[in-house]
């Protein structure tokens, strides 16, 4: 395949970005997206040019590192993929490709592709976890946990932490993210303790690092890798409204 | 056998019977005071499974941690990308497991090749793991009782592996990075992402701090502390092909082995049977089809190599060779890892191999869709037949997956003694980065076992053992040690961005990558070990004169992160092979062509084992190797002879 990549380029984060123009040659449609970048970038490296950067690491969609908007979608239009998922044979021969890094206020760009997403570890670290230390565990068995609690529980700890719901949402808002955590946690007994407590701290975080607010378009739904729903968004307000009240009344 | 005298440093074991050892190591360890404990700074790299369990666990004790992981969040370390499960001699089905058991099929499992002490203590430690984790909110599979679900793995005949659907280790190190995360915010522990440990620094003679450059300023900087713990993973890198993580590497463990660190049994690693076939050269990483599916899948080719071209369908069930089934009759398509690979392979060296290039056997899900339907099939695998249909296009639904045995874990790294410190002081080894408890083969689901094991119970018991005798905060960067540690890292660095050479890291990562897979994959034979010993200086060589690592190393440069790991590559790749070339016998993953069973044996006439079976030497090779560098690069071999008291050695056989 031949096709024409149209490709931000920053040399980093206080420096101003622009599009640039890279012909990609001989491109198998086997390879991945990211393997298809590789071949471009190792053309560069061999004319003497550099490199475009991009954040990568399993390669096979769940570490989620990877994170390019393609054509102007998080992670490509395909459904439910990461962007190393995603194969050159869902293009065609002589495509013109724009490849973007996640936007966002809080995803400052690093290098070219690269962004910075510590924000997310930020709201994890205000909240998304159950105060247990090492060695204070009762027998797993002990606590009956129902099947379809559990399962719901996994289908919202299933997120990778990817980003692509901010870099598709016109608000860049952080709420799939943040519910899917608070869904997760607070949906099982082990997280009950914390439960008012956790979703508090959670949004304020959110809010604190620049991530906007839910307007209810879905958008995030859309790109997600994972499939969590977007009706873990509104459970996440509840939570919120309730804890909120609760708190005020003591 | 007669026991050999060992001339490693002493591996430390307890005395006393072995279900006892390690209550009696706790015991008999030394206590820091919580007070005191605050005083002690400890430098973890890693934030996997092993790294980000110790970092929390300690920094719950009340050590000053300081945690180091290359990703961009600690989040998302490789244990992420394990599959299946967790093992854990719970023995909640009934099926007669135990800790016992669970510690007799990991020694066998590991072809008699690990120190019985250390495996036991994992079997005993597995349970409260499982523990730890539902604690933490790990939402592991569940029966409609409420009560967790397991499931069997390779190597055993009970189901003793706890699993999240075919997530498991990213619900585990999730579970231990909000560990994590946890005691971030309570000020216990630093973190430093995006940075890269590039030297170990040692002050008379004990491991006391690291080299990092930061992967966004490109900046230098010096970290000192009491201890140094690596939780750093494994090597299979140096194959280039492999299904770790594309940032995975050895440089850590291969510094500290520059600094005087022993690396043990580097030629055990263990090549997956159930991966995704390469299809072209264009290919950067290989992409791992869980173990689990061997419960349902069933694993064949065709009799007869004139079926070779049709379609799965198209071939009778009677012109089929189920051939795990055949030859393990009583594991069957569940037979460990090293046994299913090399079948694999032998199957497709006779030309019976299917798909691209012949390098293909069928993992056959129709029976099992037709004995409990598409949706449970579904449920029980989902994520991993979507992940198989994004690779390559094909429905493994309709039609059985294809698949190919790749690098996937290795067995050997630093090593260690009951404590998990190296032979240098100070410095201690967790998760697969050190050799101990695997042998020369894992078993599935242990790998997660045994991370988690030394970090949330393990190395806080037995790091005062060796913190106590310091006095705390008596290191400072500003020592020589640390100058000269920089002085060297900068000096690389500079000599990489100033080849200007016209060869990209990648090309000759590829080169090298693919003479280790020839000549030390699968089956290693004498000629091609030598063979790759003498290629492997001539790619050093032209990698120091003709690479090309374009940019500076003042700011985030990618290909100099790459450079600097495969210029450690290349030297491991020679550590590897040199161990493959002087362990004459076959064991678990290390296979040596001109050491397996014939139909000569007893064994095979008897119909004990299989012709072709690994042939291990217990008299002469019954130990670890523990490979010492030298000052002027040379190696000197280290021997501890294995101590076999609990276990009888058997020739391992799975029929």
């Amino acid at each position: 395949m031949k096709l024409t990549l149209k490709v931000w380029r920053q040399h980093d984060a206080s420096s101003e970005g622009k599009i640039e123009t890279y012909e990609a040659n001989d491109i198998p449609q086997e390879a991945s997206f990211l393997e298809m970048l590789d071949i471009v970038n190792n053309e560069i490296i061999e004319n003497g040019g550099d490199p475009i950067a991009f954040d990568h690491d399993c390669r096979e969609g769940i570490c989620g590192t990877c994170s390019l908007t393609i054509n102007g979608v998080p992670h490509g239009k395909e459904s439910a993929i990461t962007t190393c998922q995603l194969h050159m044979r869902k293009f065609s021969d002589g495509d013109t490709i724009f490849i973007e890094p996640f936007r966002a206020k809080a995803f400052p760009v690093i290098r070219d592709l690269v962004v910075d997403r510590s924000s997310f570890d930020r709201i994890i670290e205000s909240g998304g976890y159950v105060s247990i230390r090492t060695g204070s565990a009762v027998d797993a068995n002990s606590m009956p946990i129902q099947k379809d609690t559990a399962d719901t529980a996994f289908d919202a700890a299933t997120c990778i932490g990817c980003g692509a719901c901010v870099a598709a949402c016109k608000n860049a808002s952080a709420m799939l993210f943040v519910s899917a955590k608070v869904k997760h946690l607070n949906s099982l007994p082990q997280g009950l303790p914390e439960k008012d407590k956790r979703v508090l701290k959670m949004v304020e975080q959110m809010d604190k690092e620049g991530f906007g607010n839910c307007t209810n378009q879905y958008e995030c739904e859309a790109v997600c890798p994972k499939s969590i729903k977007s009706e873990f968004i509104s459970e996440l307000n509840r939570q919120y409204a309730t804890a909120t009240v609760k708190k005020a009344i003591g | 056998m007669t026991q050999k005298k060992s001339d490693t440093p002493d591996p430390k074991i307890p005395s006393g019977p072995i279900e006892s050892k390690w209550a009696k190591h706790k015991m008999d360890s030394a206590l820091i005071n919580p007070a005191n404990r605050r005083k002690y700074t400890v430098i973890v790299v890693g934030s996997g499974l092993a790294g980000g369990s110790a970092a929390a666990t300690l920094s719950e004790l009340g050590y000053k941690v300081k945690c180091f992981c290359y990703q961009d969040s600690p989040r998302r370390a490789h244990s992420i990308a394990a599959q299946g499960g967790i093992n854990a001699a719970k023995n909640y089905q009934n099926d007669g497991d135990s800790v016992n058991r669970l510690f007799y099929d990991t020694i066998k499992g590991g072809d008699f090749r690990s120190r019985e002490a250390n495996v036991y203590r994992l079997a005993e430690v597995s349970e409260n793991i499982i523990d730890q984790c539902v604690a933490q909110g790990v939402p592991f599979a569940r029966e409609y009782g409420g009560l967790l679900d397991n499931r069997s793995f390779g190597g055993a005949q009970v189901k003793r592996t706890f699993y999240a659907r075919g997530q498991t280790g990213q619900q585990l190190l999730l579970g231990a990075y909000q560990a994590l995360q946890k005691e971030i915010s309570a000020g216990g522990i630093e973190m430093y992402s995006r940075s890269e440990m590039l030297d170990l620094v040692v002050v008379n003679g004990h491991a006391k701090g690291i080299v990092v450059r930061d992967m966004v300023s490109g900046e230098i900087s010096s970290h000192a502390a009491d201890c140094v713990i690596l939780a750093t993973g494994g090597y299979s890198n140096v194959f280039f092909l492999s299904t770790n993580a594309k940032g995975c590497n050895v440089m850590s463990a291969y510094r500290a082995h520059k600094r005087g660190a022993y690396f043990s049994n580097p030629c055990y690693t263990q090549i997956h049977p159930t991966c995704i076939p390469v299809s072209g050269d264009y290919q950067s990483k290989l992409t791992l089809m869980s173990e689990s599916l061997r419960n349902d899948g069933r694993i064949w080719v065709p009799k007869n190599s004139q079926d070779i071209g049709k379609s799965a369908h198209q071939i009778a069930e009677a012109d089929r060779d189920y051939y795990l089934e055949r030859k393990y009759p009583s594991f069957g398509n569940l037979a460990p890892r090293d046994i299913a690979s090399r079948s694999a392979k032998e199957v497709c060296d006779a030309g019976l191999g299917v798909g691209n290039g012949g390098l293909g056997v069928y993992l056959d899900f129709a029976d099992s869709i037709q004995r409990f339907g598409k949706d449970v099939i579904s449920s029980r695998y989902g994520n991993l037949f979507q992940m198989y249909e994004k690779i390559t296009g094909e429905d493994p639904y309709s039609q059985p997956m294809r698949i190919y045995p790749a690098v996937h874990y290795t067995m050997g790294g630093l090593w260690v003694d009951y404590n998990l410190m190296s032979n240098v002081p100070g410095l201690h080894v967790l998760g697969e980065a050190n050799f101990s408890d695997h042998g020369a083969n894992r078993l599935g689901a242990s790998a997660l076992m045994q991370g988690l094991a030394d970090g949330y119970f393990v190395i806080s018991a037995t790091l005062p053992n060796y913190l106590v005798e310091e006095t705390p905060g008596s290191i400072s960067t500003d020592m020589a040690e640390f100058k000269e540690a920089e002085e060297r890292v900068r000096d690389q660095i500079n000599r990489l961005v100033s080849i200007n050479g016209n060869r990209s890291v990648d090309s000759f990562h590829r080169e090298l990558g693919l003479l280790v897979w020839d000549k030390c994959g699968m089956a290693r034979n004498e000629d091609g070990l030598k063979e790759a010993l003498e290629k492997i200086p001539a790619i050093r060589e032209e990698f120091w004169e003709n690479v090309c690592v374009p940019g500076d190393s003042g700011n985030m440069n990618q290909e100099l992160e790459k450079a600097g790991r495969v210029a450690d590559f290349i030297d491991f790749a020679e550590l590897l092979c040199n161990d493959a070339l002087h362990r004459e016998e076959s064991c678990g993953g290390h296979f040596r062509e001109e050491y397996q069973f014939t139909k000569d044996d007893p064994e095979v006439s008897s119909g004990y084992t299989n012709e072709g079976e690994a042939k291990r030497r217990d008299e002469d090779f019954a130990y670890v190797a523990a490979w010492n560098r030298k000052e002027d690069g040379t190696l000197n071999l280290k021997k501890e002879w294995l101590e076999f008291e609990n276990v009888k050695l058997a020739t391992r056989t799975y029929k």
